[in-house]
């Protein structure tokens, strides 16, 4: 082997985060770099981890319930569904159809607002600064309405083990509307700040292109893989929660690139909202709790329970020995399954590529980490 | 054609900046002002722990149940009883309540029997020691403090 001249280049290992601001938290990226190139990457993860699934062991089933909210705190309402249809299928009851229904208001919300934060950050990284304050005062408009309707506004705590804690605050369904109306056409004009930006158009096409193969390959779930063509979304594939009675359509991208999945969130928001318009017209009457005991004690088993939280498949596997106590708890995250197609998106792509490509994973590190 | 031109004369950034500059007008500002101008928030809104006395009598409506200790998930509440010899019930004594581990799941409230554990609408809990996050029954029936600001 020849010695090393000065006109080789030689590889820098290069140290992204854990406080960089584009790594949408405590991630840390180890990146290979040949000049601009990316050679290879490695995720360095477990700052956020709070040993979430080992809490769970030591906590009545009703007592974890907060805690599932707050590992991904930006769609915590989606965590709290998942969680208590997977005990609510572990006790065999069933939420009332009232419930199911307002359940659905509220997680199809959770979906705008979640997606609404990856536009504005992500959008953000790639040098779009204005779309964060516009993505954010409609967030505002759906964290007003968690407040009036659970008491909290980001870990809301909104559902309980075979329903609802809360009844509908007088107006609900009006102010549901209202934001649909509202929200419908600030959809739009995100579309004429960012669709046609060719500085954005630039930055996304063609980068951290992922196939359906790749997906499937790797379990990327959610806007990902329907951004590579697959039609696959939980909530028409086995729906839960009443979602087999509303209408909407699976959008779904081509090239499975950075502006595909940016094509395919902004239209899943549209969808959102023509769910939610359909469920608010027909809330049915009726209890909101199902017959739960005060004190949760399953039968001895194991269910899996997943549902479609805005990142993708996020399931509950939870163990039960006949206690009150779950024996163990093992959440799927999609934002830890999503963040192991990093590497295969990042080789060879440029160095500033790589901000794009962990912004379009939506990731969110408490989700991540546990 | 179109496209040509649409490139050469940067539409696609004038439209961009179109949407940018409709909000400069003043009628869209969003800021709070906010030591100024309070947030109004929910009834319901999950806040500072209260622990409420009858209007009427000025005890307290807590009957020492230890309900709300049970259910909170941090077990943060700490519920201090005497049982009354003549009466031969039991009665609150102390009551503390950890803020600092609170996570305001509002479980506690759920599980009191007779409204007596309540959180209130008050959001300011910040406090100068680590101590002052640790509230007693005193100031959990005082209930909400709004802070004051000078200006």
């Amino acid at each position: 082997m020849a010695d090393p001249t000065f006109l080789d280049s030689t590889e820098l290992v290069l140290n992204m985060g854990p406080q960089h601001p584009s790594t949408h938290g405590v991630l840390r990226v180890i990146l290979k770099l040949d000049g601009e190139k990316v050679l290879g990457t490695e995720c360095v993860i477990g700052y956020l981890h709070r040993g979430v699934e080992k809490i769970g062991e030591n906590r009545t089933y009703q007592m974890f319930a907060p805690y599932v909210d707050r590992t991904d705190y930006v769609a915590s309402v989606s965590n709290g569904l998942g969680y208590c249809l997977a005990v609510e299928k572990l006790l065999n009851v069933e939420a009332p159809p009232r419930a199911q229904a307002v359940r659905v208001i509220l997680t199809e919300l959770n979906r705008i607002s979640s997606h609404l934060v990856w536009l504005g950050t992500h959008c953000l990284d790639i040098g779009a600064i204005t779309p964060l304050f516009y993505t954010f005062r409609e967030r505002e408009m759906i964290m007003d309405i968690y407040e009036k309707y659970c008491g909290a506004r980001l870990t809301t705590h909104a559902f309980r083990i075979g329903g609802l804690q809360y009844e509908l605050y007088e107006g609900f369904e009006q102010e549901c509307r209202d934001l649909c109306d509202w929200f419908l056409p600030r959809v739009d004009e995100y579309e004429q700040l960012l669709t046609g930006n060719r500085i954005l158009v630039a930055r996304m096409t063609n980068v951290g292109v992922l196939t359906a193969e790749d997906c499937k390959a790797y379990g990327v779930t959610g806007p990902m893989l329907r951004a590579a063509g697959v039609p696959w979304d939980l909530r028409k594939a086995q729906p839960y929660s009443g979602y087999e009675q509303y209408e909407f359509e699976i959008p779904t991208g081509k090239n499975g690139d950075t502006y595909d999945r940016y094509l395919v969130r902004m239209e899943e928001m549209r969808q959102s909202v023509r769910i939610i318009r359909q469920a608010a017209d027909r809330i049915p009457d009726g209890p909101i709790m199902a017959k739960v005991p005060k004190v949760i004690k399953p039968p001895v088993g194991e269910v899996y329970v997943s549902i479609e939280a805005p990142k993708g498949e996020l399931g509950y596997l939870i163990v039960s020995d006949g206690s009150t106590q779950p024996y163990r708890v093992r959440i799927r995250p999609p934002s830890f399954i999503n963040l192991q197609s990093l590497d295969k998106m990042a080789r060879g792509a440029l160095v500033a590529d790589i901000v794009a490509i962990i912004g379009t994973i939506d990731i969110v590190l408490g989700e991540v980490d546990r | 054609m179109r496209k040509l031109l649409r490139r050469i004369f940067l539409v696609d950034l004038v439209e961009g900046l179109l949407v940018t500059f409709r909000y400069q007008h003043p009628k869209y500002i969003t800021t709070e002002q906010y030591p100024a101008e309070r947030p109004k928030v929910a009834e319901r809104y999950r806040g500072a722990p209260r622990l409420n006395n009858n209007p009427e009598t000025g005890e307290t409506l807590c009957i020492a149940c230890n309900l709300c200790a049970l259910a909170c998930p941090e077990t943060l509440i700490v519920v201090g009883s005497e049982r009354n010899e003549q009466t031969r019930r039991k009665e609150l004594t102390t009551f503390t309540y950890d803020t600092s581990r609170c996570m305001f799941c509002g479980l506690c409230e759920d599980a009191c029997p007779v409204d007596a554990l309540e959180l209130t609408q008050d959001f300011e809990l910040a406090s100068y020691s680590r101590e002052g996050a640790i509230w007693d029954r005193e100031m959990l029936e005082d209930g909400p403090r709004p802070t004051k600001y000078k200006y």
